[in-house]
């Protein structure tokens, strides 16, 4: 889902894109919960919803078949590791997880690099070619890239890409671009046009304006940036699907698609491979939670 | 900075979004006008693609069927995040302290691909050995274990739920942050004059909340009206049990490369155009309602 479809904000709007500051502005209130200790268990009921059939995945992952089958509410005694082994080893999952690795990672960095280097430009550029530009761009916000698979799927015939995990990326770096500038642009327009006058003054070119003094002052936009990019690449399914046809070059999801149909009563072994593509994410929600949040709430209309 | 330094910033960008997201997606589109033999393109054929979707099988009872679907998960995904997520995030926000813990906890469902959680739930509900069904039979609800997802008639409501499951913490978030929005000396003047909370709720705060809504309301339907892969996971590519989670996507996925028809590329490049004219055209009018909605509040 392209959260930042029908988005008309304004500049200083972004702020939800620094959540800190917001509990800063607005100390907490005096007022009394509305709802009452009623509400507050109810909210907390719902929190372990959301949570347990996660939990559950993961519980589940480190029991044996059998065990799984004759106790369904059972928990893991003792644990084993079991079903993990078969997963990684007999169920390919290794080959899966790298080559997920290999082209989230390649995709994140190819279209932040790309896509900060035009926002630059685009936030910079006088001449009127640069409006068109962005907002030929920002256009790619309302395009849903996955009904245009089967051009692609030509394309890459064409070009000898199809299996290839390079391919692929360029495929995610691309479809990234337009969220990327559109949040990135933003950014960019709050910096004092000073800085690069200064810099220009000191005899810097424009790429080192670019390098040393811009970038480093947009940082914390661009993480948002690629965290924000990873969730979706990582998870992508239709991709994939129509684009790798050898077992060697499967990401996650379909990987994982794979070896639920051969494996479809093997329960423990699945569970050991749900948990597998889950893992990075649950890591990097944990040690970059405010830029998910943010990224989630940059595309607000208000 | 110079225009043609800038031009030179631009250029890798713009060259892989021309390439990869551009040019196909106007291709996709000339795709539906052409006679195709395979993977051959005949000669200009007009209309007569779009005509095929509503007078050829499969698609004369696979499309309205998917279509419905459709329809149906949009209005029931729409309806539930825009009570309950609505009310949670409206409880959250005079909770100050445990707003924060909360909001990322009902957040984490979302990080997890839709693949996973399908799968993930055809096991807890499964009949056999399913947590969910062992649970309401311990409880004495026997007669609430049904196979939910191998019957027709509960499936749909199984997707619909998942997936409002999985993504209740998107509403959760963005109607706290319009929340923060509220100017509070409106509801606080709204009680000295001695209006309850839910009068001030409904008076006050709900009407300013309506773009957020409506915000809400575009992404999910264009969210719902492109779901591929959740149920996929649950139905596979034919939507079962019997077409019950059968999708417009799922439809032109089928078309597109498993059909084997010849005019494959030309039926399903129709059904993906009018798929996106459904998109756009929906997310479009809803917009365009809502800005003038945003005019009369603000004048």
């Amino acid at each position: 889902m392209t959260t930042a479809v029908a988005s008309t904000e304004a500049p200083q709007d972004l702020a939800a894109a620094r959540p800190a500051r917001e509990s800063r502005r607005r100390p907490p209130r005096a007022t009394r919960p509305v709802g009452g200790a009623g509400a507050s268990i109810l909210l907390w009921g719902y929190a372990a919803l959301a949570l347990v059939p996660l939990l559950l995945m993961l519980t589940n992952s480190f029991r044996t078949n059998g065990d799984l089958i004759s106790d369904p509410l059972g928990l893991p005694s003792p644990p084993t590791t079991a079903s993990y082994v078969e997963a990684w080893t007999t169920g390919n999952f290794a080959t899966y997880f790298g080559n997920s690795l290999v082209v989230t990672v390649g995709a994140v960095a190819l279209s932040t690099a790309v896509a900060t280097m035009a926002a630059y430009a685009l936030a910079r550029g006088r001449s009127r070619i640069f409006r068109w530009l962005e907002s030929l761009f920002l256009s790619g916000l309302m395009l849903p890239i996955h009904l245009a698979i089967l051009p692609i799927f030509y394309l890459f015939d064409g070009l000898g890409l199809i299996d290839s995990r390079l391919g692929l990326t360029l495929m995610y770096a691309s479809s990234g671009i337009p969220f990327s500038i559109f949040v990135l642009t933003t950014f960019f327009r709050q910096l004092p046009e000073e800085l690069e006058e200064a810099a220009a003054l000191d005899g810097a070119s424009s790429w080192q304006t670019f390098w040393r003094i811009m970038v480093p002052m947009v940082r914390p936009a661009v993480a948002t940036v690629a965290v924000f990019r990873f969730v979706p690449i990582w998870n992508d399914f239709l991709f994939p699907l129509v684009l790798l046809r050898r077992e060697d070059k499967y990401t996650l999801p379909v990987g994982l698609t794979n070896f639920f149909g051969e494996n479809a009563t093997n329960y423990s072994a699945v569970f050991a491979g749900l948990v597998i593509t889950t893992i990075p994410l649950i890591v990097l929600f944990l040690v970059a939670t405010k830029q998910i949040v943010a990224g989630l709430t940059a595309g607000m209309a208000k | 900075m110079r225009r043609r330094t800038g031009l030179v910033f631009v250029a890798p960008a713009l060259a892989l979004f021309a390439v990869f997201v551009l040019y196909p997606m106007v291709t996709a589109f000339s795709y539906a006008f052409f006679s195709w033999q395979g993977t051959t393109r005949g000669a200009f054929a007009g209309v007569s693609n779009f005509v095929t979707l509503f007078t050829k099988a499969p698609f004369t009872t696979d499309l309205p069927q998917a279509l419905l679907h459709n329809v149906l998960f949009f209005l029931g995904t729409m309806l539930i995040q825009n009570t309950f997520g609505l009310a949670i995030a409206y409880l959250l926000y005079s909770r100050p302290r445990s707003r924060r813990v909360l909001q990322t906890l009902y957040a984490m469902p979302y990080l997890v691909s839709p693949i996973v959680i399908g799968y993930l739930w055809t096991l807890l509900l499964s009949p056999t050995f399913g947590p969910v069904n062992t649970l309401l039979t311990k409880v004495g609800l026997d007669s609430w274990a049904l196979p939910w997802l191998g019957d027709p008639k509960t499936a749909l409501w199984v997707v619909i739920l998942v997936s409002v499951w999985q993504w209740i913490g998107f509403p959760v978030l963005l109607y706290g942050a319009a929340l923060g929005g509220v100017p509070e000396e409106l509801t606080e003047a709204a009680r000295v004059d001695g209006a309850t909370n839910r009068q001030a709720f409904f008076r006050i705060t709900l009407p300013l909340l309506v773009p957020a809504i409506g915000t809400v309301s575009v992404l999910t339907f264009i969210f719902a009206m492109e779901a591929f892969a959740l149920p996929y996971a649950f139905g596979g590519s034919t939507g079962n049990p019997a077409g019950a989670t059968d999708f417009v996507s799922l439809l032109f996925y089928r078309t597109a490369f498993d059909s084997g028809a010849t005019d494959a590329i030309g039926s399903s490049s129709a059904l993906a155009t009018l798929l996106f004219l459904i998109i756009f055209g929906g997310a479009y009018a809803a917009t365009a309602v809502l800005r003038r909605h945003e005019r009369r509040i603000t004048a």
